[in-house]
């Protein structure tokens, strides 16, 4: 392993001596901030090379506006929540759905245990907060689609399952980014498949590298996208072959296809992207939170002081954030990416602050 | 009697009238059966060897009540041992209080109390009294365990964190965070919950072994809750020192660590339920870590890492198995599965 660790942070010097200035490299998703951050790997790579955090924390990018849906349809008498439990902690403008104590929220690991709730509960509508990337929508859909042919017609989700691709075009398409590449999340690309990121390729000329979660498959992934940056190329790369596939899983393609199609959609920090979330389809829309209570999504009003925005973005680093330890601390979580196990800040706060006392 | 409610506790069971003189009798005395408890006195009276006593109490829920590896019978009274023995203390009598909700079975009460008094015998404790009340259905999750444990502190031990200095060495007597992660797969129906096995034991047999030659020997700890961060942490603090662990040479059961990785846990903040972790002088530890290894319940033991003089406040420092560095902070708040 130190061979190869050590070939690995060759190829890394010699990008940076190569390109002459600092290589910002993001990584996507929020289960490589974490492993990035528990593997203590930010301080041993080279002073020219940054990893910025991206927008692949499913509840972080959740737009204020959808977190004030959730703390509304909790206080209605009608419905049971059905959450991740990631999301209860998230602050909206009322609270969290954890400090309203309402005893209609329910934790639940996956949309198959929100819909045995519903099942459980007739008398009740079971909403289930349909948050994650690719990765959780083929179950999401599976859900709608159980309760479509058993005819649980007390179930529905509010949707919020978001495209990766859309948003890192987004990302590299605006004029202030500085993102040299992307390392891409393995467990993503399984579903969506390697070839899935050409458009960042073929448009922005950025390096690909999708790799897994383990330490040495992170440093790899990194190396790899210093050879390419080094050589001038600009290529999608896969070093977690035995699960990533060019073309990935199309029977959780068709599932999505099949319940979902794409629609614009807010993104906290992002604001709205076209094309990048999933909503459920015209005759599925029974099924759809938003429709069954003629709720209408609108963008929410920022937390005054958080910049989970721009940390999703890659333009800041957690400690930048003047909240970041002082009041927002994952006791008392100011933002989305305080709260989630996933977020960036929860990860600067919980492996990466420095040790002086008065940061 | 109503066929239904004859083998389910009732409320007249905790009520201090026939069926709890009957419950204790034919279900209780005959399973911990030992001259003190049979007396059946308000208060046990015991003959100590040691004028230093060690005295601790816990209670204990936990969900699933049974796990692979036990069980909340077992663990209430293992982990009352652990707390004696870790200590210093030879661990000699228990109490085992039990709060009991309207309606639990009687027969899942029997192999409760059976495998308590199994853990109980196996460490050479006694349960000298106890209590059971019984609690509306609602009011309570199934049972809940109250555990005191008395122990004689073992001649010539003197564990403190004041005798903790740089340079000492930190064990662990084996695997980390297999008790957390086994309760957290088999509540979650994860798939490869068959492959964990909590730890669930008393460490009092192990702890008794090395203190029979105390010299060297500091400070013990038991990793329970908030697992062996929170334990760690609870050194540094106290102790104003900072400590390098070797994230290399933590022992940790494969299936365990992938059980973590697929909920997104960090396997140091994990609960044991058999583990000890032990702060020795340097030129004492390889004499700690053999006597761990030839013991059953210390096959997997490592030297984690070491104690170091702070640079400004206390930390723990972990350098990971690919040569980086990171803090490990006081477990917080509560920690949910990653979504994906
Ligand atoms: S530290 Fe807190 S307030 Fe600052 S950006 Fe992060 S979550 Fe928002």
């Amino acid at each position: 392993m130190l061979n190869r660790i050590y070939k690995a942070h060759k190829q890394m010097d010699a990008a940076c001596e190569k390109l002459g200035r600092q290589i910002n490299i993001m990584e996507v998703c929020g289960t490589h901030t974490v492993a990035i951050f528990r593997n203590g790997l930010r301080p041993t790579l080279p002073a020219g090379l940054k990893m910025l955090s991206g927008p692949g924390c499913p509840v972080c990018v959740t737009d204020q506006g959808f977190i004030d849906i959730t703390l509304e349809l909790a206080q209605r008498k009608d419905c049971i929540v059905a959450t991740y439990g990631d999301m209860v902690r998230v602050p909206g403008k009322t609270g969290s759905l954890e400090t309203m104590h309402a005893p209609n929220v329910k934790i639940v690991l996956s949309s198959s245990d929100a819909l045995a709730l519903a099942r459980d509960n007739p008398e009740k509508t079971v909403v289930f907060i349909a948050v994650g990337f690719e990765t959780t929508a083929p179950a999401t859909a599976v859900a709608v689609r159980e309760a479509d042919i058993e005819g649980i017609e007390n179930f529905c989700i509010l949707g919020g399952h978001k495209l990766v691709v859309p948003a890192m075009e987004a990302l590299v398409g605006a004029k202030n980014h500085k993102i040299d590449a992307f390392l891409c999340p393995g467990h993503v690309s399984v579903i969506i498949g390697s070839n899935a990121f050409a458009p960042i390729v073929e448009h922005f000329s950025r390096p690909c590298v999708v790799a897994g979660f383990e330490p040495m498959q992170v440093i790899e992934g990194i190396a790899g996208i210093c050879r390419q940056l080094a050589d001038g190329a600009a290529r999608i790369e896969s070093i977690y072959q035995a699960v990533v596939t060019p073309g990935g899983n199309k029977t959780a393609q068709k599932i999505i296809e099949e319940y979902f199609e794409p629609a614009d959609g807010l993104w906290r920090g992002l604001g709205s992207i076209g094309k990048s979330t999933l909503q459920l389809k015209a005759e599925y829309s029974r099924f759809d939170a938003l429709k069954r209570f003629e709720i209408e999504e609108v963008p929410g009003e920022e937390l005054s002081g958080c910049r989970c925005g721009e940390v999703l973005c890659g333009l800041i680093d957690t400690p930048e954030c003047a909240l970041f330890e002082k009041e927002c601390t994952p006791d008392n979580p100011v933002g989305p990416c305080m709260v989630s196990s996933e977020g960036a800040c929860a990860a600067w706060y919980k492996y990466g602050r420095k040790r002086k006392r008065n940061l | 009697m109503n066929d239904a409610l004859k083998n389910k506790i009732l409320l007249a069971h905790g009520g201090g009238g026939r069926l709890t003189n009957n419950l204790i009798t034919s279900r209780i005395l005959p399973k911990f059966g030992n001259e003190i408890l049979a007396e059946l006195q308000d208060s046990a009276s015991i003959e100590l060897d040691s004028a230093s006593v060690c005295f601790t109490t816990d209670s204990y829920t936990v969900k699933p009540l049974f796990f692979n590896g036990g069980d909340i019978g077992k663990l209430a009274v293992c982990g009352t041992i652990n707390d004696l023995a870790v200590a210093g203390a030879k661990p000699v009598a228990l109490s085992l209080s039990l709060i009991i909700e309207e309606g639990f079975g009687l027969d899942v009460l029997d192999k409760i109390l059976a495998s308590a008094a199994k853990a109980a015998s196996e460490a050479g404790v006694c349960i000298v009294t106890g209590d059971t009340k019984v609690v509306e259905t609602g009011a309570a999750d199934g049972i809940f365990i109250n555990t005191s444990g008395l122990g004689t502190k073992l001649p010539g031990t003197n564990l403190s964190f004041a005798q903790i200095e740089p340079g000492d060495k930190i064990i662990i007597n084996g695997t980390i965070g297999d008790h957390g992660m086994t309760i957290m797969s088999q509540r979650e129906g994860i798939k490869f919950e068959s492959l964990l096995k909590s730890d669930c034991a008393s460490v009092a047999p192990l702890t008794c072994k090395i203190l029979e030659n105390p010299d060297g020997f500091k400070f013990m700890r038991d990793p329970t809750r908030g697992g062996l961060s929170a334990t760690l942490n609870e050194i540094t603090a106290a102790t104003g020192h900072s400590m390098k662990l070797i994230e290399n040479n933590i022992p940790v059961n494969p299936s365990v660590q992938a059980a973590a990785d697929m909920l997104g846990f960090d396997l140091l903040n994990i609960a044991n339920e058999g583990k000890v972790v032990i702060v020795t002088a340097p030129d004492t530890a390889d004499k700690v870590l053999d006597l761990c290894k030839t013991h059953p319940l210390g096959t997997d033991a490592a030297i984690i890492g070491q104690i170091v003089a702070s640079e400004d406040m206390p930390i723990v420092e972990v350098i990971t198995k690919v040569g980086g560095s990171r803090i490990v902070q006081m477990p917080y708040g509560r920690e949910f599965p990653r979504i994906c």
